[in-house]
């Protein structure tokens, strides 16, 4: 189970952001290739993320790619690159239907046999960025094996509904739809970026929100926001007490053979239990909330 | 026979006792009224400069705490440059990027040696690129008052900037519309010279109170029409900062002093001007209020954000040499508190007793710091000077925990480096280095990395932070330098630590 509450965008054709980024410990990584990178520099940073994915210091944190669409001249290059660099994780903008991502599957897995690369071992996700990519949301989350995960981008969205942003009510039925479509389809969900790095007590508002709403994380686009954000995702003391305690009652009721768990005299299912994992997990990965 | 050669007939060595002459003999302006009030007060800085009796190959000073503010030091070399002067030694707390125009006066040898902290701008350029015939001697704030007692140092005038002062030189920088807060460095200045002009803005009625440079150290006063923009003491040095990776620096460094086993009510600190020490205050104020923690004392610069500090009664006193903006000026002014100290009390290792003995944790900046963590703070990576001293190794050797912040890479420049290019502070005294990639101990200090281990902050050793750098940035090619020396580093207590060489060109 991965820990994937922050995803950090670096535009790739930053070499000085390239060199530092992973100090920041978000839970992954993002190199963007397309929309932070300007058309001339298309070239440089594809090989700016090539070698950074090839370097000893990004071995230990997950890395993402974002490649530019496969319908334009820029696509498939970034994959050849990516695949064959050992990227953890492709991700697909513009994702409108499931044939966007199997068109993607299929270049990958050609790439890895073409390269040597174990077959199924390049991750995928996708980015909905569309009114139609959110109606197919399920299509989309269940359209291959390799996916990790779906992510809600809000600003090409807002544009495709005639919106723009605002209190969050206009990204309503797009965050609800994404997420049950990545939980009906059991991958991770990620919500949009927050652009106003200097507004730290709406960025709160909006991470409160989204995991009331039960997402995982959040693409983030300064590093200033990480700490913010996994302190808002960590735990509370009494949550970690109650979790340690559900775990215990767990492996208590394993050790004596007992198919039904209870804690203070009230029966305690699967979910619960896995929800307890979760809350260690994120305990463990940042301490409790402050 | 008169009483005196009576007396020198009975006892010869009373023979060059003289008689009374009269009630004013010794002080002729006593007589008279007018010249009683106004006898120090001189119309122009010339007119203050003959009276001094300053002579070619003397030394002049000078202090720095408008830093790039700074108006007083360019005037007053410029009129003795007019003047006529020669080889003089100029002895300043330190110069910074506004004194460029210093550079004139040496090649014309009005300034034949100099004595400062530091330097920075085409100042330092030109002198790292052999401008002078002597080498500059680099003192820290504490090493200079220690030379000023050995007597290497021998003041003859003092120029002092002040932003108010009244008729008799009593002076302060808490008020006045140039206030910049404390005087440390000044009140030095006044102490050894043998002569002091008082330069100010500002004369204000007698007496004027607070007092710190005090009227019998004083001898002749100019006004001047302003002698420091105080908007320009923070430009340069102290900032307060977003940039994200400074951010994380200082949270690491806050993190070490809540785990190091010196965060216990009553502690004392000093926190440098650098971005990420600035920084690191706010994320203590967290952690000190989470754990009921206060401090007894802050030393140093002080800054707007260790005066949040005080004012909320997380700092209960703070020690000032140097106030680094209006607010910590303004605080001087009106806590009662807020003690103003010189630089004699604050570091001169030959002090009877100096606050930063007792100072627990301090957290100081590099430029590079080595595998044996030896400090530079002065020459940057193409070998020129452009840094300062400071307190960096008067405080590094007098604190419990000594802990350095700085990025590992500048741009494309490791700042741990194999070696230093110049040694300004023993590694010796150098305890923790936190850097945005990982935190480094000292391994003579294995009490305080088991404790940070404890506590889960990520360790690693100095050695592998090198390994680090050099994986992202290739091993960068050496400087080169001639024989040449043109800077002297001298420790704390007067030895040479090191030297600068000039750069090749």
């Amino acid at each position: 189970m991965k820990l994937r509450r922050s995803m950090l965008f670096l535009p790739g054709a930053n070499a000085a952001m390239l060199s530092t980024a992973f100090v920041y410990k978000p839970d992954s990584i993002m190199f963007d290739l397309e929309d932070a990178v300007s058309l001339r520099e298309k070239d440089s940073a594809r090989l700016l993320v090539f070698h950074a994915l090839r370097h000893p210091v990004y071995r230990e944190i997950e890395t993402v790619v974002r490649i530019n669409p496969l319908n334009t001249p820029f696509g498939l290059k970034d994959l050849e690159a990516v695949v064959r660099a050992g990227v953890d994780v492709v991700r697909l903008p513009k994702t409108d239907c499931a044939a966007d991502v199997h068109e993607l599957e299929a270049q990958v897995e050609r790439i890895e046999r073409a390269c040597g690369r174990e077959i199924g071992s390049t991750q995928l996700m996708a980015a909905i960025e569309s009114a139609s990519g959110v109606v197919n949301a399920l299509a989309i989350a269940t359209a291959s094996k390799r996916l990790i995960g779906i992510a809600l981008a809000g600003f090409d969205y807002c544009v495709d509904m005639q919106t723009e942003r605002g209190d969050g009510s206009e990204l309503f039925y797009a965050r609800c739809a994404v997420l049950h479509a990545a939980r009906a389809a059991g991958i991770d969900a990620f919500d949009v970026v927050f652009s106003d790095v200097n507004d730290e007590a709406g960025f709160l508002r909006e991470v409160e929100l989204i995991r009331r709403l039960g997402f995982n994380g959040k693409s983030l686009i300064n590093p200033r926001q990480i700490e913010l954000l996994h302190n808002a995702y960590a735990p509370s003391e009494e949550d970690v007490d109650y979790a340690r305690r559900v775990i215990a009652a767990a492996e208590a009721a394993e050790r004596s053979g007992l198919g039904v768990i209870a804690l203070n005299g009230k029966m305690i299912d699967a979910p619960i239990v896995n929800q307890a994992q979760r809350t260690l997990q994120r305990a463990l990965a940042s301490g409790t909330r402050q | 026979m008169n009483p005196i050669e009576q007396l020198a007939r009975q006892q010869p060595q009373l023979a060059a006792l003289t008689p009374f002459a009269g009630a004013h003999a010794l002080t002729p302006y006593l007589a008279d009224v007018e010249q009683k009030r106004q006898r120090k007060l001189v119309p122009t800085l010339e007119q203050a400069i003959e009276r001094t009796g300053l002579r070619d190959g003397m030394t002049i000073s000078f202090h720095h705490h408008f830093r790039e503010g700074d108006l007083v030091i360019n005037l007053v070399v410029a009129t003795l440059a007019r003047m006529g002067f020669k080889n003089l030694t100029l002895a300043s707390s330190s110069l910074l990027s506004v004194n460029a125009p210093l550079i004139e006066h040496i090649k014309n040898g009005v300034i034949s040696q100099i004595y400062t902290s530091g330097m920075r701008g085409k100042l330092a350029e030109a002198i790292s690129h052999g401008l002078m015939d002597k080498p500059v001697q680099i003192h820290s704030h504490g090493g200079r008052v220690h030379l000023l007692q050995s007597g290497e140092i021998k003041i003859d005038v003092a120029f002092l900037g002040v932003p108010c002062c009244d008729v008799f030189g009593n002076a302060n920088g808490s008020h006045g519309k140039s206030r910049c807060g404390s005087l440390g460095y000044a009140k030095v200045d006044a102490q050894f010279a043998r002569q002091v002009v008082l330069l100010t803005d500002e004369i204000v009625p007698f007496p004027n109170v607070p007092v710190s440079i005090s009227q019998d150290r004083v001898d002749y006063i100019v006004q001047l029409e302003q002698v420091g923009d105080p908007s320009r003491i923070s430009v340069g040095a102290a900032r307060v900062t977003s940039n994200p990776r400074e951010l994380m620096i200082a949270r690491f460094a806050a993190e070490v002093i809540e785990h190091s086993g010196y965060f216990k009510s009553g502690f004392s600190l000093q926190t440098g001007s650098g971005a990420a020490s600035t920084a690191a205050t706010r994320f203590l104020e967290d952690r000190m209020l989470r754990r009921g923690i206060t401090a007894s004392y802050a030393l140093g610069g002080i800054t707007g954000s260790i005066v949040d500090l005080h004012h909320k009664g997380l700092i209960e006193t703070l020690i000032d040499t140097q106030s680094f903006d209006n607010v910590a000026a303004q605080s001087l002014a009106e806590s009662p508190r807020h003690l103003e100290v010189s630089t004699n009390e604050y570091a001169n290792p030959s002090s009877k007793g100096t606050y930063c003995d007792l100072v627990d944790v301090v957290i100081l900046s590099a430029l590079e710091i080595d595998t044996a963590f030896n400090v530079n703070v002065i020459t940057g990576s193409d070998g020129v000077m452009r840094g300062a001293s400071g307190g960096h190794c008067d405080v590094a050797a007098a604190a419990n925990l000594t802990i350095v912040v700085a990025p590992l890479i500048r741009s494309r420049i490791p700042t741990v480096v194999r070696h230093v290019t110049t040694v300004v502070t023993p590694g010796e005294s150098i305890d923790v280095l936190v850097t945005d990639h990982g935190i480094a101990v000292n391994p003579a200090r294995p009490e305080v990395a088991e404790r940070l281990q404890l506590a889960g902050l990520p360790l690693m050793s100095i050695e592998d932070l090198y390994q680090r750098a050099i994986s992202l940035t290739g091993e960068p090619q050496p400087i080169e330098f001639t024989e040449r020396i043109v800077g002297v580093i001298r420790y704390r207590d007067g030895s040479v630590i090191d030297v600068v060489r000039q750069v090749k060109e």
